[in-house]
């Protein structure tokens, strides 16, 4: 997936590979730009226009999504795939109440359910997100609703008509941690109940912690690793994924002095480093590392954990380990 | 303490640069009014190095006695060293917004009870952390403390000058060694002007000589980790972590003492945000600061802070020292928030208890009665909805306003005393040992009474 802008062609997203199984929360982790969100919108057919240029295969439950017809996508938005944006304030239409929205788009997916019906049905999910006074609530607007519960009329919404997948793209990042927590409870009272798979678009790896089975970790548009939750966070093989699992502060790790934050920034896309884009802000970089890794599985007892990373995994092993936990080596002191 | 000594030798170098210090009357008696008058160039002692000290170091020794803080027991300055004298006082402050309704005559309606009520000090060299949610007033409360809003009610003190109502004049040289970082690196620089514009101006304000702002300007990127060639570049050519370092640096310009910072790294990707945190902790090591840092993250908050303020609806409910606060959390809503955080640690997330606190903050244009947590607090009872709590000091400088405390043994509420920096309207009721179901920390997440 790239776009042409007028400095040239932008590679957002790059060689991304994963898959989600029904009742799966699959996490998508990166920092901003790294072709998270592009990768969820592309799925959603969102990402198309003039400059937009895509190549590959996304399939759901069979259907091509890249290729598909924008009529073929509009049957598979709602029931099949439906999507929560992460500001729920410019998501939602201002000048509409928050009922009229719900029951618009359930008719707009299901043409014979009557408006009463709608009306019914949209009280209904309105109280199971947690919505309280729901019969009330709907005749409100947006504006009149908290942060929180703008986020829970978005959910509401991509619930209306039972999806099968439901990519959530930063949902709880613009919310207090009390509010985060009860929405996080709701998506997975919803994969439980719907047996639904859920994509999460997240930067926030306590969140990943929380609710993911899989995470996809994702840097300058390429997938840099994947796995298993446990995995990833205990025995991750890419030195960005250890740089990001150090560089975070915790309410229950050691005070130590410093954190071991990455050194430099993320490249630009317009103009990527040659090779593995993490080689310029990576201690580890060798000889080979001019040249692309594969994203591929190094270790054999797990063939679902696949990375892309030269270093050979035992050299990954002992390196990764800094003062005892996993991190980012700082780079200044590497002499050679 | 080797750095406690460089920083009141510093305090006392910079006193004779126009700062009111000398006199013994922080009222805002006309002495220090005339030496406030902010006299254009003429103070080159601001960037002067702690070697012209000739002041004698005692010079700081005087202020202990002149404190003007009336009835502070002897218990009250918290941990962290009694001999470190409070930067900045803030008692009884009150910031309430009119709400105005009608056509033609406007009629107040209402008031939004932003900050009601709080009172605290921050130490020289301290890090004092506020968390809440949004809405909890965190950021009305430092805006107030700059004084860019004016505040209801109360007193804030700055080295023991009272600069609640300090005319613009008189807040002229406080304003420099008070500094805010704001939330929004994007927004809080201005578009149109150049890095080095941006810095020049507080330099120029200090009285730098013209022909030295931009080395100076320099230095100043440098000392934020950025390259010193970047002055003719605008800040929408930087990245988010880099203007927020441009940010820091407009800060230093002024040689402040404190530094306000609101939401410094929220708006940064994780990595960016360990190396800006990186950089207040050495920035402060170096030009001995103190810093206010509000933040709704308390893992972020825990990092950087010496001393945690958590409050809740305008309120205080807890004053802790940083470690402390996550060991061991007094108050509901404290523990409702730490156990909100998810730990990036999936083991330990399965492994840990949860109680997720439900409904959302109430509207603080009516705020509840008695303590404000009441109507999401699990161990509320009939107390708790009708008597304001005191702010009651425990051991170790950990202060909470609850009448039902948890994590606290029954010997810990028996010594506790009902803290100065309790609301006026608070009640006198102290917290007893029988009614509040305390005792083990495992208590905690049990609801104390049906």
């Amino acid at each position: 997936m790239s776009f042409a802008t007028e400095d040239g062609i932008v590679r957002a997203v790059d060689g991304v590979s994963f898959s989600v199984a029904r009742g799966e929360v699959v996490a998508i982790v990166g920092e901003s730009g790294s072709g998270k969100s592009v990768t969820a919108m592309t799925l959603m057919g969102l990402t198309r226009g003039p400059n937009a240029r895509f190549s590959g295969s996304a399939t759901f439950e069979g259907t091509e999504l890249i290729s598909a017809s924008e009529e073929q996508l509009r049957r598979i938005r709602g029931a099949g795939i439906a999507m929560v944006f992460q500001d729920p304030m410019s998501s939602l239409d201002p000048v509409y109440r928050v009922g009229d929205q719900i029951v618009e788009q359930i008719r707009a997916h299901e043409r014979k359910v009557s408006r009463a019906q709608a009306l019914d049905r949209a009280v209904e999910l309105m109280e199971r997100v947690g919505i309280p006074r729901a019969a009330e609530r709907l005749r409100s607007y947006p504006h009149e609703f908290s942060g929180g519960m703008r986020q829970r009329v978005m959910i509401a919404m991509a619930l209306s008509c039972s999806p099968r997948l439901l990519i959530a793209d930063e949902p709880t990042t613009a919310l207090d941690v009390t509010i985060q927590a009860q929405i996080l409870e709701e998506l997975r009272h919803l994969r439980d109940r719907t047996g639904a798979g859920v994509i999460l678009v997240t930067h926030d790896l306590g969140v990943v912690a929380d609710i993911a089975d899989r995470v996809v970790v994702m840097y300058a548009g390429r997938v840099v690793e994947q796995g298993l939750l446990d995995d990833i966070f205990y025995d991750p093989q890419h030195p960005y994924t250890w740089g990001l699992l150090g560089s975070i502060t915790r309410i229950d790790s050691d005070r130590s002095q410093r954190l071991p934050a990455i050194p430099g920034m993320p490249p630009s896309l317009l103009s990527p480093p040659r090779g593995c884009h993490f080689r310029p802000r990576c201690p580890h970089a060798f000889e080979r590392c001019v040249e692309v890794p594969p994203l591929a599985a190094h270790i054999p007892e797990r063939p679902e954990a696949l990375d892309r990373c030269w270093l050979p995994v035992e050299r990954k092993r002992a390196v990764r380990q800094v003062e005892g936990q996993i991190g980012l080596r700082s780079a200044e002191p590497v002499a050679s | 303490m080797s750095e406690g000594e460089a920083r009141s030798e510093r305090a006392a170098v910079q006193r004779p640069g126009g700062l009111p210090q000398d006199g013994p009357e922080p009222q805002g008696g006309p002495g220090w009014q005339a030496g406030a008058e902010p006299t254009g160039g003429a103070e080159p002692t601001w960037s002067a190095e702690p070697s012209g000290g000739a002041e004698p170091k005692g010079a700081a020794e005087p202020r202990e006695g002149a404190e003007p803080r009336a009835g502070a027991a002897a218990g009250e300055v918290p941990a962290g060293g009694g001999d470190r004298t409070p930067l900045l006082e803030v008692e009884h402050l009150r910031m309430l917004f009119p709400i105005k309704a009608g056509l033609v005559v406007d009629r107040q309606v209402g008031q939004v009870h932003a900050v009601d009520d709080v009172s605290f000090d921050l130490l020289e060299g301290e890090t004092l952390g506020i968390v809440g949610e949004s809405g909890c007033g965190k950021t009305t409360l430092i805006r107030v403390l700059v004084r860019l809003l004016d505040a209801t009610s109360g007193t804030i003190r700055f080295r023991g000058l009272d600069i609640t109502r300090a005319g613009r004049r008189e807040l002229a040289p406080i304003r420099r060694e008070m500094q805010m970082v704001f939330q929004d690196p994007q927004a809080s620089l201005n578009p149109r002007k150049r890095v080095g514009q941006i810095l020049a101006t507080p330099l120029r304000m200090r009285g730098v000589p013209r022909e030295q702002v931009a080395r100076e300007s320099r230095e100043l990127l440098q000392r934020v980790g950025m390259s010193g060639d970047v002055l003719n570049r605008f800040p929408h050519e930087f990245s988010g972590g880099q203007r927020q370092r441009i940010g820091i640096a407009r800060a230093l310009a002024m040689d402040p003492r404190l530094i306000l910072l609101d939401e410094p790294v929220s708006a940064l990707d994780v990595s960016i945000q360990a190396q800006v945190i990186n950089l207040l902790d050495d920035l402060q090591d170096e030009f001995h600061l103190s810093y206010v840092f509000v933040a709704h993250d308390l893992s972020v908050v825990r990092h950087v802070s010496d001393r945690i303020v958590v409050m809740y609806l305008g309120k205080l409910m807890e004053i802790s020292p940083a470690e402390e606060l996550y060991s061991k959390p007094i108050h509901p809503y404290t523990q409702a928030l730490l156990s909100a955080i998810p730990i990036p640690d999936p083991r330990l997330n399965r492994s840990r208890e949860r109680s997720v606190i439900g409904g959302e903050p109430p509207n603080p244009i009516n705020p509840p009665t008695g303590c404000r947590f009441h109507t999401r607090c699990a161990h509320a009872t009939d107390i708790c909805r009708s008597v304001e709590p005191p702010l009651v000091q425990y051991a170790g400088g950990h202060l909470a306003a609850c009448h039902h405390p948890r994590n606290v043994t029954a010997a810990e509420i028996a010594s506790a005393v009902r803290s100065d920096l309790s609301p006026l309207a608070a009640g006198s009721e102290m917290p007893s040992v029988d009614s509040n179901g305390a005792g083990p920390p495992a208590a905690a997440s049990a609801p104390a009474q049906g």
